[in-house]
């Protein structure tokens, strides 16, 4: 007995649907459902790098000024006679520079600083309003079908069947390049994934008992879809989020790097790569393309892992892993 | 010589919540031929040991010894355990439709069975097939070998399992639940076939079940199992005539076909303890009504002459049904108006079969029916028969699509919105399941205050006093305001569910089946609940179930339903008296009431062991 009553202390006590196990035993101890969420999510080490990452991206960003003040280099200043070679070339990485130069002589490190600033801006900001909207559409089509269903799932269809390419070329042609635009045409292109998620998950939630009760007690429509519905989409709502933001991140890189999101001189990651890549600088100057790469590399890598970790974590049912790790514990003990 | 000897088995299931003990400690004999009942709650473990003894929890920390025909079950690997499955030990699962795999026609899975373990031709395996359909009772057995399992009705699907299990005419068959997803006059059959096939075959089987009524018409042995502790043991005639134990006691008692209509149902207070830690007494002394001191010390093993024994150290005391504790309840005179009338109500679905075309499904086909004012009125009918349907009609969730419904003279039918609204005070239903009909994301008392909020009857702290009161109207501690549903078990959530239902002091409530997704020890608390609210608040009820024991203890007059149509109305009593229909004897027949325990006259004790491995 008692080398259970010492595991059990490292164990936690959260009370399934059909089990029957209640509060009684002195051992047994209970848990909210988000200490238990951190505690699934702290036992899976990549998504603890992969959080403490995007921690420190958003700390590198937000001490973007720092960087610039601690390298003495300004984000657009041209350092001609010290970052580029007698020839004109780029200097690479070096104690003054430190990811090196680029073609016009800025820092490649401050630029990256500055970078991340749009990068995230652009994908927490695009993510949240695409998430806003497929859970609106979502929710309507689900929650009332029918017709609505039909005009709301056709859009749908129709938006997801838009060659992105083309229709954000042509857009830009009309308004020209900014940051408004390159979030406007993120979000009309991701909102629907979200969408069709939450317009499924709702029909199934509307279905529930708990939605019969409230209706036969009187709620109206908003009531059921405010107090009932949208409470049990949380998880969803989080989970896609957070997928959402790596995909932003991306999308604005590929804008840019076409020369289509943020207007140079302003420096962004996707832009960074478009420069080296003109002129064919990247031959003799591999910083250029390496570390805005790797940047954009990590930073997508960080969110999708964390997304995925988050998932598993809020929703242990989806896998049975949990419990054979607990095994191999349980072996060594 | 027994079929199956199991000695001391002890189930752990190492899980994130913590180390479950699924079953302590477990001994017991299957005698070759017999037909041995495993009975138990949900959560006791029952499930669990078959499942460990076929080797199907890889995860578990399984000790103990099972021997079937001289060899260990535990001990043996995976292959040796495959070779065994199915050829010597055949199974027939809960639900017939999701252990049947739909793709492939039932020839071809039976036949499968045959080809893994034998090597034999196709045309004699399904010669084989064939002749096991025909012994279950499938007419035109060869020609259906090639149909799907969609072509088959619950009953019958449960019989092709049956024959499946049967076919290579294993010693040994687990019944896990057969009867249990299926209706009563169903159940009946599947019973009766699976003690033939025992008698002419010489199978041995063993049933895992919660309804006691069942088992005590078909069993040999019994076996009851609570939290994992095997609290009884013994021959059938013994366990449920003179149990030895509390708790099987207080089950038997507890079923409604036992108290008289009158009379309160004898309740196991409390709920099941959690697996997770187990005191360190009597597993049972939580909820037993004759806990001393001692019963905090490991109980030991009482044997009896008649073969039962009983983990207790106590014999019962010898209790009878509440005849004492009787809830006044008076049947409204004869004359009062009828709080709803129905007449000549249609409701048809139309459902499209693809390609455009669309066919008709009549539901309810023309039902008249009147609820008088102060009465309970119960509706009884096998699944399918539309009594739910009938109930969301006159609660006006779902229109009829013919017929009128009246409800206090005005029409459900036609109503404004803002009159389907007030309509919302005056009727409302209780749900099935108690477990789907709250909302998990929502606060107990933000769910049970819900419905003054939405008809702005109540705001801030007189919101909170009115909820609170609700609360120990129920029999729920005003305390737990604050939690969410799922911290609650099922009788408590059920509980909840009649809290939310009461707030807006409604004239009608409709129960539909509130207690068929309960516990029988829980089923007990809640009907008695709900029979004394309605002496109490004098409501109108409407009591849907398919469950004529609970019908009858709980209604005074009961509509019988069958196919869309109420066959038989009439006082409660005159029902089970002379039923006028073939399809209500049919009915009463297939309804299992166990017996009620008599007094253990002339019992004598032989010996009183301390439990191995205790404490």
């Amino acid at each position: 007995m008692g080398q259970f009553q010492s595991r059990n202390e490292e164990m936690t006590n959260e009370i399934e649907e059909d089990d029957g196990t209640e509060d009684r035993g002195p051992v047994v101890v209970q848990r909210s459902s988000a200490a238990l969420t951190f505690r699934r999510l702290a036992r899976d080490p990549a998504s603890v790098i992969a959080f403490l990452f995007i921690v420190a991206l958003f700390a590198f960003a937000i001490g973007a000024p720092l960087v610039e003040t601690w390298t003495g280099h300004g984000v657009i200043t041209q350092y001609r006679e010290t970052a580029l070679s007698p020839v004109g070339l780029p200097v690479g990485p070096n104690s003054e520079f430190l990811l090196g130069g680029d073609q016009l002589g800025r820092d490649v490190l401050v630029r990256i600083a500055y970078g991340a600033r749009v990068s995230l801006l652009v994908g927490v900001m695009a993510s949240l309003i695409a998430a806003t909207i497929g859970v609106t559409v979502g929710m309507l089509a689900g929650y009332f079908g029918g017709w609505v269903d039909f005009v709301l799932g056709r859009f749908m269809d129709l938006v997801m069947s838009v060659p992105f390419l083309l229709a954000a070329l042509a857009l830009v042609s009309v308004f020209g390049p900014s940051l408004p635009l390159s979030v406007s045409v993120i979000v009309f292109f991701s909102w629907t994934t979200i969408g069709r998620v939450i317009r499924a998950e709702t029909t199934s939630l509307s279905r529930r008992e708990f939605v019969q009760a409230s209706r036969s007690l009187g709620a109206g429509h908003g009531y059921i879809l405010l107090r009932d519905i949208l409470p049990n989409l949380a998880l969803t709502i989080i989970i896609y989020t957070t997928m959402l933001i790596p995909n932003a991140i991306v999308f604005e890189a590929t804008l840019s790097y076409l020369g289509m999101g943020i207007v140079p001189p302003t420096p962004s990651w996707g832009g960074m790569l478009a420069e080296a890549g003109a002129n064919s600088i990247y031959l003799v100057a591999w910083w250029l393309v390496l570390f805005p790469g790797l940047a954009l590399l990590a930073a997508t890598l960080a969110f999708n892992i964390l997304g995925d970790g988050l998932r598993d974590a809020l929703d242990p049912s989806a896998r049975g892993r949990a419990v054979f790790r607990k095994k191999k514990k349980s072996e060594e003990g | 010589m027994p079929l199956i000897e199991a000695r001391n088995i002890t189930i752990r299931i190492p899980t994130e919540d913590g180390v479950v003990h699924a079953a302590r400690d477990l001994s017991f004999t299957v005698e070759a031929g017999s037909l041995f009942g495993i009975a138990g709650e949900s959560g006791s473990g029952k499930s669990v040991l078959i499942q460990a003894i076929m080797g199907l929890l890889p995860q578990a920390e399984i000790e103990g010894e099972c021997l079937f025909q001289g060899q260990d079950l535990l001990a043996m690997t995976q292959q040796e355990l495959r070779a065994l499955r199915g050829r010597h030990i055949g199974m027939v699962f809960q639900d017939p439709l999701s252990s049947l795999h739909p793709y492939y026609s039932i020839g071809r899975q039976i036949t499968e069975v045959i080809h893994t373990h034998e090597s034999v031709s196709k045309d004699e395996a399904r010669r084989r097939a064939a002749d096991m359909l025909e012994k279950v009772g499938i007419e035109d057995a060869v020609a259906r070998l090639n149909d799907f399992p969609h072509q088959f009705s619950g009953g019958m699907r449960q019989r092709v399992m049956i024959a499946m299990a049967l076919v290579l005419q294993p010693p040994l068959i687990f019944a896990d639940e057969p009867t249990t997803a299926l209706d009563v006059t169903v159940q009946a059959q599947i019973m009766d076939l699976l003690k033939r096939m025992s008698d002419e075959l010489g199978v041995t089987i063993v049933m895992i079940t919660h309804d006691l009524g069942l088992l005590s018409s078909v069993a040999d042995r019994v076996m009851i199992l609570y939290a994992g502790h095997r609290l009884e043991f013994g021959p059938a005639a013994s366990v449920f005539g003179t149990p030895a134990h509390p708790y099987t006691q207080g089950l038997l008692l507890s079923s409604p076909g036992i108290s008289g209509p009158d009379e309160a149902l004898v309740s196991i207070p409390g709920r099941p303890p959690s697996l997770l830690a187990t005191p360190r007494g009597c597993i049972f002394a939580p909820r037993c009504g004759q806990v001393q001191e001692i019963c905090k010390t490991p109980p030991p093993i009482r044997r009896y002459a008649d073969g039962a024994e009983a983990l207790c150290h106590f014999e019962p005391e010898a209790r009878g049904p509440n005849d004492d504790v009787a809830i006044a309840h008076t049947a409204p005179a004869p004359g009062t108006a009828p709080l709803v009338s129905i007449r000549n109500l249609h409701m048809t679905y139309r459902i499209a079969t693809g390609f455009g075309r669309k066919r008709d499904l009549d539901v309810i086909k023309g039902i008249d029916l009147d609820v008088i004012r102060g009465e309970t009125l119960g509706l009884v009918g096998e699944s399918g028969c539309g009594k739910s349907t009938l109930a969301r009609i006159v609660a006006g969730l779902t229109p009829a699509t013919g017929g009128q419904v009246n409800f206090d003279g005005t029409e459900v039918s036609d109503l404004t919105g803002r009159e389907w609204r007030d309509l919302r005070k005056r009727v409302q239903i209780v749900f099935q399941d108690p477990y789907g009909s709250l909302n998990p994301r929502r606060r107990v008392g933000s769910i049970i205050g819900a419905p003054l909020k939405i008809h702005g009857l109540a705001q801030g702290a007189a919101l909170k006093d009115e909820v609170r009161r609700l609360m120990g109207l129920v029999g729920l501690n005003p305390e737990h305001y604050n939690r969410f549903p799922n911290e609650f078990s099922g009788g408590q959530r059920q509980r909840i569910g009649i809290a939310r239902a009461l707030a807006l002091k409604p004239d009608l409530m409709i129960f539909d089946e509130p207690v068929s997704a309960l516990d029988v020890s829980i089923q007990a608390q809640i009907l008695n609940l709900i029979k004394e609210l309605q002496a109490e608040l004098n409501l109108t009820s409407l009591f849907i179930s398919h469950d004529l024991t609970v019908v009858r203890h709980m209604c005074d007059r009961i509509a019988v339903m069958n196919m869309g149509r109420i066959i038989e109305l009439e006082e409660a009593d005159a029902i089970f008296a002379n039923p006028r229909e073939e399809y209500t004897r049919t009915l009463l027949a297939a309804s299992h009431v166990p017996p009620r325990p008599v007094e253990p006259d002339h019992r004598q004790l032989i010996a009183s062991e301390p439990q191995q491995g205790a404490m």
